[in-house]
């Protein structure tokens, strides 16, 4: 159902993304899906890695600053009014997604989200048959 | 034209007679009023009779900002509160402020002094003088007010801020001297050039610039950008505040008001007192001060004294452009700052690591402070919403405890440099 992600703060300066994505070349890890959240001054760089684990220790051991974040990430049909058929049942719950990020490939499409309340979420989506996403090494 | 000939101009041996007698007197006062002084006095085994000539004055104690704080916040004071009638602050290194009690005399005192100032400027009871100093607990609005009053002057006091409105006055209402900052005047001069007005509109004449350093080339582009002449004025709220020393026709160092405090330039390190032409830290002794005599100041300004008579007339002491501190405090957009300030904001809040950075700029002849702090690992959150909300608390924070506002910058845990020794934390890119 849930996902963990890796946020990691990252200064604006240049080159800052190629440290950290050069860190996981090295120790052979894969990110499956990701987005830059930026600001004025500094960034959030949020990835979904095939061993997350491992790519915590590793980014932590090259001194970046990493945290991990549950999202929900689903598989919906890649055509119009998917997303907002998800939404619409998602909202008179009460839920508010904080940020989400999609991809789409063939004729499916992938959208993570991370909403104020995860579990709730998880539950809401439960009902209306979504289907989720628990790992990407499928 | 010189304000007060028989001061201002009197022989180099009148003046140390005048000085001495005037030291004697302020020392019983003060030994006899201020519990500190008579405990550090009797500790060193002095009383007010050993204090006869200008000379005896390397016997008395020093007087540093740290007794002040530790006597905040009218320990100091040598006169019952009934006696003083306005108090002044500057902010201090703690978060607390350094509190400054002023007499009816001591306000007198210090507007006849100023008037001195802008006579030597060239300014009289015909000028109009806009005061773009801040009004306040800071001692330039007021202080400066007081005197264009006792000058004759016409004040216009708009206090600091909004250049839209300062620029509809110095226009509408012809003021002929400009008191404020020197970055500020030339924040000024440039807003004038952006509003398209022709400069010959304006009659300004006059510049009366302080509270921070500047250099000959920053005097040049605003006498070029403003067309006026414009003239230094040293102070500090301890001593007085602006006016301590002032600039004559001749530029050539500013002169100290002698009569009233008594410089002596000191070895920061010995603290022996150095001879004319020595540079070191700046002392003041206030010999007529009634509300906060202050015996031994030491200012942690670093400046030269020189003697020699000015060819305006003036024989009283003329003190060199400042050239340093002896201390780390730093003079942003003319409110002094210390690093240990910020350092103490940094330390209370958990979000943030204890190690941080202050780079001073000029960009667009304005201060700017930027304060880079690291992240907490621990706190560290995903979301850029509650990273921003931290920023702003610092930097609300620290607005309320330096008196200025900064730019806080969140860097990477651990990016910034350690320190084995004496920690470097201030990057200071303006020149001055």
């Amino acid at each position: 159902m849930k996902i963990k992600q890796l946020s990691i703060f990252l200064e604006n300066k240049a080159g800052r993304i190629n440290d950290m994505v050069n860190v996981l070349k090295d120790a052979d890890i894969n990110m499956m899906a990701f987005s830059l959240a930026e600001s004025e001054e500094f960034g959030i760089m949020r990835i979904i890695v095939s061993d997350t684990e491992r790519a915590v220790d590793t980014l932590k051991a090259n001194k970046f600053t990493v945290s991990i974040t549950e999202v929900i990430c689903l598989k919906i049909d890649d055509s119009a009014g998917a997303m907002a058929a998800v939404l619409d049942c998602l909202t008179p719950n009460g839920i508010f997604i904080e940020y989400m990020y999609a991809f789409s490939q063939c004729s499916s499409a992938y959208v993570v989200l991370r909403p104020t309340d995860v579990d709730g979420c998880v539950e809401v989506l439960k009902k209306v048959d979504c289907k989720f996403i628990s790992s990407f090494e499928e | 034209m010189i304000w007060n000939r028989a001061k201002e101009c009197m022989s180099r041996e009148d003046m140390r007679l005048l000085q001495g007698k005037r030291l004697h007197k302020i020392v019983s006062h003060v030994y006899h009023n201020t519990p500190f002084y008579r405990a550090k006095m009797q500790q060193m085994g002095i009383t007010p009779s050993d204090i006869v000539t200008i000379d005896d004055i390397v016997k008395l104690p020093f007087t540093t900002k740290q007794d002040l704080r530790d006597n905040y916040p009218y320990g100091l004071f040598a006169k019952p509160m009934s006696e003083i009638v306005r108090l002044h602050a500057s902010s201090g290194t703690t978060g607390k402020p350094t509190v400054v009690g002023y007499t009816r005399r001591d306000i007198e005192i210090w507007s006849e002094m100023l008037a001195r100032c802008f006579s030597a400027y060239g300014a009289s009871k015909d000028d109009i003088f806009h005061v773009a100093y801040g009004y306040g607990l800071f001692t330039g609005g007021l202080g400066i007010h007081y005197g264009i009053e006792e000058l004759g002057g016409t004040v216009i006091p708009v206090s600091s801020g909004n250049t839209a409105k300062q620029l509809q006055l110095l226009h509408d209402f012809g003021p002929t001297a400009l008191c404020c900052t020197p970055s500020y005047a030339l924040y000024l001069a440039d807003a004038i050039e952006k509003s398209g007005i022709d400069k010959s509109e304006f009659k300004l004449k006059i510049g009366i610039f302080g509270a921070e350093p500047w250099t000959n080339a920053m005097r040049k582009e605003i006498e070029r950008k403003l067309n006026i002449k414009a003239f230094d004025i040293y102070g500090l709220s301890e001593i007085m505040g602006p006016g301590v020393s002032y600039e004559c026709s001749e530029q050539c160092g500013s002169h100290i008001v002698e009569d009233h405090f008594v410089p002596e330039i000191i070895d920061p390190i010995t603290l022996e007192q150095l001879p004319y032409g020595d540079e070191g830290e700046l002392v003041f002794t206030t010999v007529t001060k009634e509300g906060l005599p202050l015996i031994r100041y030491r200012t942690k300004d670093l400046t030269t004294l020189n003697e020699e008579p000015c060819k305006c007339g003036r024989t009283n002491v003329r003190m060199s452009k400042i050239t340093g501190r002896s201390d780390d405090m730093l003079i942003i957009r003319g409110v002094n700052v210390f690093p240990s300030q910020v350092e103490s904001v940094i330390l209370e809040m958990e979000e943030v690591e204890p190690h941080y950075m202050l780079t001073i700029n000029r960009i667009n002849n304005l201060d700017v402070l930027t304060i880079e702090v690291e992240v907490s690992e621990e706190f560290f959150s995903d979301g850029i919403t509650k990273m921003l909300e931290l920023k702003k608390r610092i930097s609300h924070r620290i607005q309320s405890v330096l008196g200025i506002s900064a730019d806080i910058k969140l860097v990477e845990p651990q990016s910034l440099e350690r320190f084995e020794g004496k920690a470097k934390r201030v990057v200071d890119n303006r020149v001055l």
